[in-house]
């Protein structure tokens, strides 16, 4: 409990204000845990908007909205652009980005630049164009936008960064639910689901879930014994292929 | 059946994984070769990190060529003075390569230059090997067989120093020679995930002279040492051994091999090169067409 205690008092501001609603976020799994048959996963992020005094806002004015993001640990990459030299495509540049979330997820209701603009998206990393990549260079900002293009077109092919514009439902103006797939490309860590309540292109709260994905079991292990004991994970994956070429020589001689 | 591969991340089917393994296995028991040349490749395009499919597959290599050894040995087809020589060389290569690979895997080149070297060597042998084999064919229906070539080795050999003889290649040659050839196979291992026999075996008859007999045999020999450090190599350096990968591949093309070796002995050798020879070329111009073909994504993404 305590361990996810510290985002939501970073946006104690945000949540105790009398005047604006609040929201109760949760999501279907807390542990996400990667076993040998592991094909990914469907987060189920699912919560209530708290008017203040209970009062739900008449069909007359502008419904609130909620936008769902999971964000996966940020990781400092070195992206490399092929170009065609001499007849062969071969890695030509590169650029450095020091804080590239390893996955990205957002549910909205509609098309995020309909619901807030991009000051707003910048600020809250809502939408695969306002991320934060913290590129490391000093090109030009035409070059950081082509290399930050190409990081999100990339991992937007491997379904890693995901917008789902149509994705959020809100019943009677209070519960909300979205489904946000985790593919089983995603690296292990400490994901978090973040909820924000928007209305007229504003965020009035916001609420952050943590999500630990972590190896388990025989993958764990295995993982493990291949970061930490190299040597004896060589001999055995050598002495598993000799036993294995072997034995079947041996049964092959028998049939 | 989906399983999670707990280094390369990510799930495969189990299924395809194993019908892969088997059917180069099948392949290999054929050809008497490794068939590490088709498991790397295969496994790109699969989805399998270029890395990871390297390193995997030199242990693929060391289970198909385990029982393959042991025949050889059996018959006396090992020239193990040589074999020796060579194994030397390989470890010192396979070490050579594995700094290679880290040089490369850093300048972001190691795609490029798995791809190119794909493309010279199985380009060339194959074409060697496919033309070889259509004379064979042509001598088979009829044609005057040309004046067999004098066993002999490269000129270039019989200068180098030291001079030491290999009584089972009935050769006398410096042990420079295969120990250079040994090195140069052992670093193909580790960059290409290969047993190298499809440049050892021409490189053995037609530069070093050897005896025919041996040639396999020492070949696959050398074979099985290199892949067990290649994979040593891979496991200490890249870490990019995938265990459950290498199993599931195994499991394949151990079984696929000896249904191979079988099969093998019913078609005529003739045939059984040009067969061989026309899957290498077809490999080598795959891998040109990847080359060229603009990429569907020319951007790639390295941790740091």
């Amino acid at each position: 409990m305590k361990r996810r205690a510290w985002p939501l008092a970073l946006l104690a501001p945000l949540l105790v204000s009398a005047e604006k609603p609040t929201l109760v976020p949760d999501v279907s799994q807390r542990d996400i845990e990667i076993a040998y048959s592991f094909t990914g996963a469907e987060l189920l992020l699912f919560g209530a908007i708290l008017y203040p005094g209970g009062r739900i806002p008449d069909a007359k004015d502008e419904p609130a909205e909620v936008v769902v993001v999971v964000k996966g640990p940020t990781q400092s990459i070195l992206l490399r652009e092929k170009q065609k030299i001499a007849g062969i495509w071969i890695n030509a540049a590169s650029m450095r980005f020091r804080s590239a979330p390893s996955f990205y997820a957002i549910a909205s209701p509609e098309p995020i630049a309909k619901l807030v603009d991009a000051r707003t998206r910048a600020i809250y990393e809502l939408g695969l164009d306002s991320l934060q990549l913290s590129p490391a260079s000093t090109a030009p900002i035409a070059e950081q936008t082509r290399f930050a293009e190409g990081l999100v077109d990339v991992r937007h092919r491997a379904g890693l960064y995901v917008e789902e514009p149509e994705a959020v439902e809100i019943t009677d103006g209070v519960l909300y639910r979205a489904r946000i797939a985790i593919p089983a490309r995603v690296p292990v860590g400490k994901f978090t689901a973040e909820t924000f309540l928007i209305q007229d292109g504003r965020v009035l709260a916001a609420a952050v879930r943590d999500i630990d994905i972590r190896k388990s079991g025989f993958e764990r292990f295995v993982a493990s014994a291949a970061e930490n004991a190299s040597i004896l994970y060589g001999l055995t994956a050598v002495v598993l292929s000799v036993a294995l070429g072997w034995f079947a020589g041996w049964v092959a001689r028998r049939i | 059946m989906d399983v999670y591969l707990p280094i390369a991340n990510l799930s495969v089917n189990a299924f395809v994984i194993v019908l892969l393994g088997g059917g180069v296995g099948i392949l290999s028991g054929m050809f008497g070769v490794g068939g590490g040349f088709l498991t790397t490749p295969l496994l790109i395009v699969y989805g399998i990190p270029p890395t990871v499919a390297a390193a995997t597959s030199a242990s693929q290599v060391t289970g198909s060529s385990v029982s393959g050894v042991l025949a050889h040995v059996g018959r006396k087809g090992v020239d193990m003075k040589m074999g020796v020589v060579l194994v030397i060389g390989g470890i010192v290569g396979t070490i050579a390569g594995g700094w290679l690979f880290a040089l490369l895997q850093a300048t972001g080149q190691i795609d490029t230059v798995i791809a190119l070297i794909y493309v010279v060597l199985l380009g060339g042998i194959g074409g060697l090997m496919a033309m070889e084999s259509l004379q064979a064919i042509a001598v088979l229906r009829g044609a005057t067989p040309r004046r067999p070539r004098k066993r002999r080795h490269h000129p270039m050999i019989a200068a180098l120093p030291f001079r030491t003889r290999f009584y089972a290649s009935g050769l006398y040659i410096s042990p420079l020679a295969p120990l250079l050839l040994g090195f140069f196979t052992g670093i193909l291992t580790v960059l290409l995930g290969v047993g190298g026999g499809f440049v050892m075996v021409p490189a053995m008859l037609y530069l070093l002279g050897m005896s025919t007999a041996v040639v396999v045999g020492t070949s696959l020999f050398q074979t099985l040492f290199v892949t067990v450090i290649a994979t040593m190599v891979h496991a200490t350096t890249t870490k990019a051994v995938d265990i459950v990968l290498a199993v599931l591949l195994l499991v394949g093309s151990v079984a696929g091999a000896q249904i191979g070796a079988r099969f093998g002995t019913r078609i005529k050798p003739e045939y059984l090169r040009l067969l061989l020879a026309v899957m290498v070329l077809a490999v080598a111009v795959r891998m040109a067409v990847g080359l060229g073909w603009r990429p569907p994504e020319i951007y790639s993404v390295d941790l740091l």
